[in-house]
């Protein structure tokens, strides 16, 4: 069972706990779903498609299989949240888009951009905008959005509320695949009465390594297919309908809403992390955690303090061996080495595990994830997986390492997604960070990492708490 | 100028090469590889005959 443990200094408003000076008496919680249900949302919704047994959930339960730090172990009512602060009313959209352009506030999907441009580029294009809560993370070894959604889709709903206001948009749609999470949000919308800002559409796609790629989401949105298209136009240009769409993480609308609500605290709110760790010995975990942190102290204090390498953003910031202790947990240092925070999943390899055949399994789930729509990925995740799993099998050319090399360097930022940047940056850090591990393997092949390399995805997968 | 590649519809024709081989390269599987996004001044003949001669349409050049 994944864990949920919070590492933010006390004090510090976060995603996983109660907000500060909002704990509740121990005595006072009577509200407890009888028999101890654990707070698990899959029980939540009833076969005839009733929600009223989510009135007795505690959102402030922490018994179960949740940790001490899992407050929000089951769903957190638009009673609790506005009792907090949440829903206040917009006096002045513009000053909050300026505090988060203060705060530095990023976008936690993957690629770090900086909310406010993203905010002001949407406002400011020709048209009236539609605003996305993109809930469908694409990566396996990441939960937090869709735990987001499951136990706070008011928070979520609110930052989505915030994110209309600030760029006057007409239409908000949350967009997902994962059925526990459209029920919780189904829900919380029924609960809360939105009398400000646009309607609000749930739009489910299929679950896939893609689907939550800004321009798949337009297009599932659309009506089509939730695959990449070729940029430009990006979304903030012409989205849903051809309208300006601001597509947004929902941790990142998340932390908009925090900022709102706390507005004292915007070095904090920007200042955490949401991160999945996985792998090694330890429990996988969902984690809060102060930017800066180093790796090393994070996974000691998350029960996985033997681990000896890891693999950074989800699948797309490279495998990190020796050093990688010392690395800081934010976009600048990571990408600094070389790596890349992505959407915070860090899978921790044990000691016993062989590099080569974790890139083997990550490139090979990337190939079968591929949308097959661009040539060069289709042809290039292929190359990459077969070459890697040859060695692993010992039946790799003499020149396979040179051959990586070359398609590691030709091939990021060719694809119309980041599928493919992900398979090459992972073949050229092995490379980088390992050196000599693939001539260890030679012609006999490695022990380690017997039979072909499962394209499953399944080494990487976490279960949503 | 900029020189785009629309990599959904770049199937490896491989015509693209031979009339500008200094702003795209053919990868080890064929497919092309814009080495200069930024046409440079007295390229654009080169460019403009890349993009006529790609049959599927991938290539476009925008001001």
């Amino acid at each position: 069972m994944t864990g949920v443990i919070s590492l933010l200094p006390e004090g510090w408003p976060g995603l996983l706990t109660p907000p500060p000076g909002t704990h509740r008496d121990p005595s006072t919680r009577t509200s407890y779903e009888p028999g101890g249900s654990c707070g698990c949302r899959d029980q939540g919704g009833r076969a005839d498609g009733s929600y009223d047994s989510y009135n007795s959930y505690d959102p402030y339960n922490s018994y179960g299989s949740y940790g001490s730090y899992g407050s929000y172990g089951s769903y957190e009512h638009v009673s609790r949240y506005t009792a907090v602060g949440g829903y206040a009313p917009v006096a002045a959209p513009d000053a909050l888009l300026d505090r988060i352009a203060a705060a530095g506030l990023r976008g936690r999907g993957g690629a770090g951009f900086p909310a406010a441009v993203k905010l002001r580029a949407v406002r400011d294009a020709p048209g009236v905008p539609v605003v996305v809560a993109n809930g469908e993370e694409g990566e396996p070894g990441s939960v937090k959005d869709r735990w987001l959604l499951r136990h706070r889709p008011h928070l979520v709903l609110d930052g989505l509320r915030l994110a209309a206001a600030m760029t006057g948009a007409g239409r908000a749609c949350v967009y997902l695949s994962d059925a526990s999470a459209e029920r919780a949000v189904r829900h919380a919308l029924a609960e809360w009465p939105h009398d400000d800002g646009p309607r609000v559409d749930v739009v489910r796609t299929a679950p896939s390594y893609v689907a939550g790629e800004e321009s798949a989401v337009v297009r599932r949105i659309d009506g089509g297919p939730a695959l990449p298209t070729a940029k430009p136009p990006r979304p903030f240009e012409r989205g849903v309908g051809g309208a300006p769409t601001l597509v947004a993480n929902v941790e990142t609308l998340a932390r908009v809403a925090l900022l709102h609500a706390w507005p004292d605290a915007a070095t904090q709110v920007t200042g955490a992390h949401l991160v999945t760790l996985s792998g090694s010995h330890g429990r996988p975990a969902l984690v809060e955690v102060a930017a800066g942190t180093r790796l090393g102290a994070l996974a000691a204090a998350c029960g996985h303090g033997e681990a000896a390498a890891v693999l950074l953003g989800g699948l797309f910031g490279g495998l990190h061996g020796a050093g990688w202790t010392g690395l800081p947990l934010d976009h600048e240092g990571l990408r600094a080495a070389g790596g890349a925070l992505g959407c915070g999943a860090l899978h921790f390899l044990r000691p016993e595990d062989c590099p080569v055949g974790v890139a083997a399994e990550a490139t090979a789930y990337l190939a079968a994830q591929s949308a097959r729509q661009c040539g060069v990925c289709v042809s290039g995740t292929g190359a990459l997986s077969g070459a890697l799993s040859a060695v692993t099998r010992g039946t790799a050319d003499p020149d396979t390492p040179q051959k990586l090399l070359r398609w590691a360097r030709q091939l990021p930022g060719r694809g119309a997604c980041g599928l493919l940047d992900a398979a090459a940056r992972i073949t050229a850090s092995l490379l980088d960070h390992f050196p000599g591990r693939l001539d260890e393997h030679g012609s006999r092949g490695c022990p380690r990492c017997a039979g072909p390399a499962a394209a499953d995805g399944l080494r990487f997968s976490v279960t949503v708490p | 100028m900029k020189l785009l590649l629309d990599s959904t519809r770049c199937q490896g024709y491989g015509l693209c090469h031979e009339p500008a081989p200094e702003l795209i390269d053919l990868d080890d599987f064929g497919y092309a590889r814009i080495l200069a996004a930024s046409v440079p001044p007295g390229g654009e003949d080169a460019a403009a005959a890349a993009v006529a001669a790609c049959p599927n349409s991938a290539l476009k050049l925008v001001k």
